[in-house]
């Protein structure tokens, strides 16, 4: 009875936490691309002072990811379902979240 | 005419050669020997102004630009309104054949108008059509005081062609009249001991910070004002989304009180904001979102005091709407900011308290600490997509300062998305001379190349770092800046696309929910790929690229400022990422 209470408190924890859907980063990379997101963030998500900021590689968690493209604040156009579906925003955030680390301070003059 | 114009001090004359004014041309280059003013080849009369303005920008004086009344002023009349729009002085001689029974049939009759001026009347501060040579003397003199007192602006002399032409019967009675330029109007002297009150007893005040200065002078007299106070600084941030202070070069970058990097948190914080003859002060006090529905909103805390300096409230014209949306102040000046600073200074000197320097000493420190904390910000954020391939903005605005930083130099154009401005140490009123005024593309590459032609004197290292569709406008000044041997490096920012209208495009698609594939149909500049380095090349510009790969960057830029240090342009294609 005990190892059973266990296992189903396991079951609850897991369910909880509600671990994030993986996405597809190749499939990410093509409907970044595809959709214009890197016209304003950069062709790695890095951003730009004078366009968008950096989203990437630590971009929001998905559900706040997602909502914010639905409704962004801002200059920033929206993305409805329509346009982009929650499928395929997991896939966007994934390759994002799949972009390299930044180089050491050091690379840059004083 | 040519006596006249030398009189003027003026030590090029910008043109593409026309029949209306082979008079005077050939007037300048033989009977004048060709020196100050030297004519200069130039492929496009757009060229031929921006090449005036980006100079005018660095020495502070016109330069002549000579047209036709038709289509040379048609070709140069986009730059003509960038020059209006950014409050800079050009000095425009149009050619044209008013007399209908003098004119040679056909393309002579298609090249003359009744009122050459006519075209540009709105956006350039002054114009005449002189009859007589004295009314020319007269006109012409006239023409560079009204170009000089600010606002500055483009000016227009039409010249006769039989004025040109023809013998001159009274010499003897003609006279060149003497050059007075106009003393800067200082602003009213109780409202600035008003303003010098606002600034003293304010909590935050925060001086945003446009076209303020005209010199090195005139930033080091913000700098003191600042500095008097403790007041946050927000200038030169150009291309954000509304642009704030983009004009000149007002405020060193590193200086502890300059708040630009955290403009919005700066002037939120703001109970007194001035703005110093910026052009879009609502823009800076109010934020505005592009989405299905326009708004707006205050960015300033509710009882602010906003006000403003700027020569623009002496002068106002209706037709182009450069004025941008009425701002409420409680405050303004009608004055040039540069005149009015010593005054103002003056004024805050004089009430400022033992208690008022306490205070304003822990500002100081708390600004210092936030700019600091900004500029740390900026350069973790230029960090990321290092490797990229294409090459990130970030990373080749790094790359140009690593090589330039030690040099006497002047950014004549570009930005970088911005990048030059947070990673680069600003000190000098030359190292930047702002944008376009009216963001009419084709700006860039001319302006530099006139800039870097004042910058030649002084032996200073002119770098452009150059869109790729502004410099298609007109290429030919790559040969103008080859055949003078004007030293300048540009460096290519060739993203191969109109980023700035896919965004537009963006916006409408997502707006109809239509997706967005298709928003790069006319905007990109690919397939072919344009071939900067051979297009140069072919224009004697030494070139070397595409590169594509950011660790070729350090010694194709170090090869291309050898080339510019020997005296000659040099440039570098280097493909890059869309932002």
């Amino acid at each position: 009875m005990r190892l059973v209470s266990a296992i189903l408190i396991g079951a609850v924890s897991l369910a909880g936490q509600a671990p994030e859907p993986a996405g597809d980063v190749e499939r990410g990379k093509t409907l970044y691309v595809k959709n214009g997101c890197a016209d304003c963030h950069g062709l790695e998500g890095q951003g730009a002072p004078t366009s968008g900021p950096r989203i990437g590689p630590n971009p929001l968690p998905l559900e706040a990811f997602i909502k914010y493209i639905r409704a962004p604040k801002n200059q920033m156009p929206p993305y409805t379902e329509k346009v982009m579906s929650d499928q395929e925003l997991t896939d966007v955030r994934a390759f994002l979240a799949a972009r390299a680390k930044p180089a050491p301070a050091t690379v840059l003059p004083q | 005419m040519v006596d006249v114009i030398k009189s003027l001090g003026v030590p090029y004359v910008c043109g593409n050669p026309g029949s209306s004014f082979r008079g005077l041309q050939e007037s300048i280059v033989t009977y004048g020997g060709n020196e100050q003013p030297e004519f200069l080849t130039c492929l496009h009369e757009e060229s031929a102004v921006a090449m005036a303005h980006g100079y005018a920008k660095i020495e502070g004086k016109p330069l002549i630009v000579l047209a036709h009344g038709t289509v040379g002023l048609q070709h140069a009349s986009m730059a003509i309104y960038n020059a209006w729009c950014d409050r800079v002085p050009v000095y425009i001689i149009l050619g044209n054949t008013l007399d209908a029974i003098m004119r040679y049939p056909g393309v002579e009759w298609v090249h003359s108008v009744q009122d050459a001026a006519a075209m540009v009347r709105d956006y350039v501060k002054w114009d005449d059509t002189p009859i007589s040579l004295q009314h020319f003397a007269e006109s012409a003199v006239r023409a560079y005081k009204v170009s000089m007192t600010p606002w500055a602006g483009p000016v227009v002399l039409v010249a006769d062609a039989e004025l040109q032409e023809r013998p001159i019967p009274d010499h003897g009675q003609l006279r060149v009249p003497k050059l007075t330029l106009a003393a800067p109007p200082q602003a009213d002297s109780g409202a600035v001991a008003e303003l010098a009150r606002f600034l003293v007893d304010a909590a935050s005040p925060v001086l945003i910070a446009d076209r303020a200065a005209r010199s090195q002078a005139g930033m080091e007299r913000l700098v003191e004002l600042a500095e008097l106070v403790q007041a946050a600084v927000v200038s030169t941030l150009p291309n954000t989304m509304p642009p704030i202070g983009p004009g000149r070069m007002n405020f060193p970058s590193r200086h502890p009180l300059n708040q630009t990097l955290r403009s919005a948190a700066a002037i939120a914080d703001g109970d007194v904001v001035v703005g110093l003859e910026i052009a879009n002060f609502f823009g800076a006090t109010n934020t505005y979102r592009d989405q299905i529905e326009r708004s707006s909103r205050a960015a300033t805390k509710t009882g602010a005091k906003l006000v403003t300096i700027s020569a623009g409230e002496l002068s106002s014209k209706a037709n182009y709407q450069d004025f941008q949306r009425y701002s409420e102040v409680d405050l303004a000046l009608a004055g040039d900011v540069e005149a009015t600073l010593p005054a103002l200074i003056e004024a805050v000197k004089r009430l400022i308290t033992d208690d008022r320097k306490r205070a304003f000493a822990a500002r100081g420190v708390r600004l210092a600490d936030a700019s600091r904390a900004a500029r740390e910000r900026a350069r973790t954020d230029a960090t990321y997509a290092w490797d990229a391939v294409p090459i990130s903005t970030a990373r080749l605005a790094a790359e140009v300062w690593a090589q330039v930083r030690q040099e006497d130099w002047s950014l004549v154009n570009g930005a970088l998305s911005g990048w030059a401005q947070r990673l680069w140490n600003f000190e000098k009123y030359y190292q930047y001379i702002g944008v376009s005024g009216g963001s009419g593309i084709g700006y860039g590459a001319p302006a530099a190349v006139g800039a870097a032609l004042a910058n030649r004197r002084y032996g200073r290292l002119s770098i452009s770092l150059q869109n790729d569709g502004d410099l298609m406008y007109a290429p030919g000044v790559l040969w103008t800046a080859a055949h003078y041997k004007i030293p300048i490096l540009f460096v290519m920012n060739n993203n191969r696309a109109y980023h700035e209208e896919v965004m537009h495009l963006q916006r409408m698609a997502s707006r109809r929910e239509r997706g967005i594939e298709r928003a790069h149909i006319g905007n990109v500049i690919n397939d072919p790929a344009i071939d900067f380095a051979k297009l140069a090349q072919s224009l004697g510009v030494h070139a070397e690229g595409p590169i594509a790969n950011p660790g070729d960057l350090a010694p194709a830029i170090s090869r291309a400022i050898a080339i510019v240090k020997s005296g000659e342009p040099a440039l570098i294609d280097v493909i890059m990422q869309p932002r």
